[in-house]
């Protein structure tokens, strides 16, 4: 039964790519799209009450519980949005049925690569499931064959690819440190058994095997020198997949990550790995913040405040210690809700503006009060003010380090202020000033935008018993 | 090990760095895929000699797939979209070949230097085969920075995917689960690239990703 759960949360997406590549007829692909994620996060809910088995090949503990129902809670809400979005797409002709398919097909495929990716116990099979998440999302990100979106996929395929390949690199790397210790075969790539073992394994090979999983991984998470392929993805593509990537496909890679990080911190003769990702992290969050004063294009904006807020949870993740893993981990739950509520009501409004240009957009909250407000909120909410969730996390990593990196934590923080300034900046005139462009009001689902925001807003004035304690046990499995 | 055992396998994956640097200086597309052919040749041997060595039968799948798939059939499909396109002229280097060179060398020292000082506890042929190994996935990188055109540019990719399974071989016992998903995504990611060619050609008059850039997302 408890290996069924397990078992179920891959089956149901795959079963229903395939079904989606069979059936016609978007209002209905569109609607069994909704009830298969939906029937994946319930699914995943249930993983709180039977107490699964790890084998050699799925694992499940505390910590990607809680990936994997973020996870399919965001999927699941992204594909109600989804659905009211590409309506409008086919209406004005920029889909065809037959990429709908292929659209709908691939967004469970995706879901399918996420999971396997959370509950991998083997590190090759976790690799696996990155590249055919990668993959997928290339296919979608130039779904609509203009000459921007099959640039952005195909940087973000190459870039992709190349990050990938590192990280298979760094993945044979620990298999060879393990193989004197373990012992050959299947074992070498078990993660659980890795773990157990890692205090034995040769700390040299470890240190480049890491170096290499960062950089490649590190690809994946969008960290800042190599983050040239995520601005394009998200600006390019599908505003679900915008989503979705920022929303998910991040922290997945995160994730993966954060695997690695465990096996090393067991080894302390291995070099601490907390260092070279608070490094990266604080590139990426100074980088990113400054890049925001120079954007035009809304999407491609929210693409550079992921890839800030990505870097203040790798610096969180990086400074270690129950306290900032927490932080960190509240961080990166706030984002995902945050910004795919943003892309949500980032969608509709370009559908409504026919355009994705900061400068055609203008007055919002008076042309179409509903979206408008609510990106407010998004926007209020991403760049750290109280009351809500993100602040509170921010407030969280802050305090939790200064103690012990107070240079470091002046830098994180120099960065935040910066970001506030840009988002808050570029996003006025968007808000207010002259109504511009198309007035008409949008055929949209609020209910997932708004949803989401509830979520980050209570979050940020009571965060419930039973969560702070989960995230205790994670943060303490983090070490 | 015999000394021939390990010279042999010494000898191949010397001579996949050394087809690596052949590349790094093809300005011909359809000689730079002969070379590629040739690289992806020398795979398929040497992981034959590994699965030989290493009595591990399972290799010679993925020698084989090296050597039918890699070595042939891309070639020659690439061969063909090549010629459909009409692109058969030289490639650009962005920068010169006596410089891209040097830095090959470079990249090899330097592979050397961090895979050997690293590995000395384990076995001789894994660690000159795992040092091979990153210096043609660093070379393939070389190569992928170095060409502006797409089609070179999955070549150097490829290339790339050819170190890692002679890394993934190299280390003894590493379960099948890897060898399979090494070719399969290179399957994948050839399919990717058909795709992406051909709505390229749709949409281009070159694959010449300058031709691309000038597309870019944000005009100013």
């Amino acid at each position: 039964m408890s290996i069924d759960v397990l078992s179920a949360i891959l089956v149901i997406p795959a079963v229903s790519a395939a079904l989606l590549v069979i059936l016609p007829g978007y209002r209905q692909t569109a609607k069994l799209n909704v009830v298969a994620a939906f029937a994946t996060f319930l699914t995943s809910l249930s993983l709180f009450v039977v107490e699964p088995v790890s084998g050699q090949y799925l694992l499940v503990d505390d910590l990607n519980k809680v990936f994997i129902v973020l996870t399919t809670f965001v999927s699941f809400t992204t594909s109600v949005f989804s659905a009211s979005y590409i309506q409008h797409e086919i209406e004005i002709g920029r889909l065809t049925p037959t990429f709908l398919r292929f659209y709908h097909a691939m967004y469970q495929t995706l879901m399918f690569a996420m999971n396997l990716a959370l509950v991998a116990n083997n590190i090759g099979l976790m690799w696996v499931a990155v590249e055919v998440a990668t993959l997928t999302t290339v296919l979608m990100v130039g779904i609509y064959r203009t000459h921007e979106a099959l640039e952005a996929a195909w940087k973000y395929f190459i870039l992709g690819s190349v990050g990938i390949a590192l990280a298979l690199f760094g993945t044979i790397l620990v298999y060879m440190a393990a193989r004197p210790v373990v012992g050959e075969g299947l074992d070498g790539m078990v993660w659980t058994v890795l773990v157990k073992h890692a205090a034995q394994f040769d700390p040299a090979l470890l240190n480049v095997a890491f170096v290499f999983l960062l950089l490649g991984y590190g690809t994946k998470v969008g960290l800042a020198p190599l983050h040239a392929w995520l601005p394009d993805a998200h600006a390019e593509g599908p505003t679900p997949i915008s989503a979705v990537l920022s929303g998910l496909l991040l922290n997945v890679a995160l994730y993966a990550l954060l695997r690695f990080k465990m096996m090393l911190a067991v080894n302390l003769a291995a070099i601490a790995p907390g260092p070279l990702m608070v490094t990266m992290g604080l590139i990426s969050v100074i980088f990113a913040s400054l890049m925001l004063y120079r954007r035009r294009d809304i999407k491609r904006m929210f693409a550079y405040s992921s890839i800030e807020h990505m870097g203040i949870i790798v610096f969180a993740f990086g400074m270690g210690g129950p306290l900032a893993n927490f932080a960190g981990l509240l961080h990166m739950t706030m984002h995902s809700l945050t910004k795919s509520a943003i892309f949500f009501a980032v969608g509709h409004i370009a559908q409504v503006k026919g355009t994705q240009k900061i400068a055609d957009i203008g007055g919002l909250t008076v042309t179409n009060p509903v979206l408008g407000w609510g990106l407010m909120l998004g926007v209020i909410a991403i760049v750290g003010l109280p009351p809500l969730g993100i602040f509170m996390s921010e407030f969280l990593v802050v305090s939790s380090t200064f103690a012990r990196a107070p240079w470091l934590t002046v830098i994180l923080v120099l960065g935040i202020i910066i970001a506030l300034g840009g988002l808050l900046l570029r996003i006025g005139s968007v808000m207010f000033g002259e109504p511009k462009g198309p007035t008409a009001p949008a055929e949209a689902s609020y209910v997932p935008m708004f949803t989401h925001l509830a979520l980050v807003l209570m979050a940020g004035l009571y965060l419930p018993p039973v969560l702070v304690t989960g995230f205790q046990n994670v943060a303490k499995l983090l070490g | 090990m015999s000394s021939l055992q390990f010279d042999i396998a010494h000898l191949l994956a010397g001579s996949l760095v050394l087809a690596s640097f052949m590349m790094l200086y093809q300005d011909r597309l359809y000689a730079l895929l002969n070379v590629y052919a040739v690289h992806a040749g020398v795979l398929a041997l040497s992981v034959a000699w590994q699965a030989y060595v290493q009595q591990a039968p399972h290799l010679y799948v993925t020698a084989l797939i090296a050597l039918v798939f890699k070595a042939i059939i891309i070639p020659v499909a690439l061969h063909r979209i090549i010629k459909r396109l009409g692109i058969h002229r030289e490639i650009e280097n962005v920068i010169g070949i006596g410089l891209t060179m040097m830095a090959g060398i470079g990249l090899v020292a330097l592979s050397m230097v961090v895979m050997l000082r690293v590995t000395p506890g384990a076995d001789a042929l894994a660690r000159e085969d795992l040092a091979f190994a990153l210096s043609v996935v660093l070379l393939g990188l070389l190569i992928m920075v170095t060409r502006r055109n797409a089609v070179s540019q999955v070549v150097g990719f490829m290339s790339l995917e050819n170190g890692l399974v002679l890394a993934a071989t190299g280390a003894k016992g590493m379960p099948l689960v890897v060898e399979i998903s090494v070719a399969f995504s290179v399957l994948i990611a050839f399919i990717v690239i058909g795709i992406f060619l051909f709505r390229i050609r749709e949409r281009f008059d070159s694959v010449d990703m300058q031709a691309l850039d000038r597309f870019r997302g944000e005009r100013r």
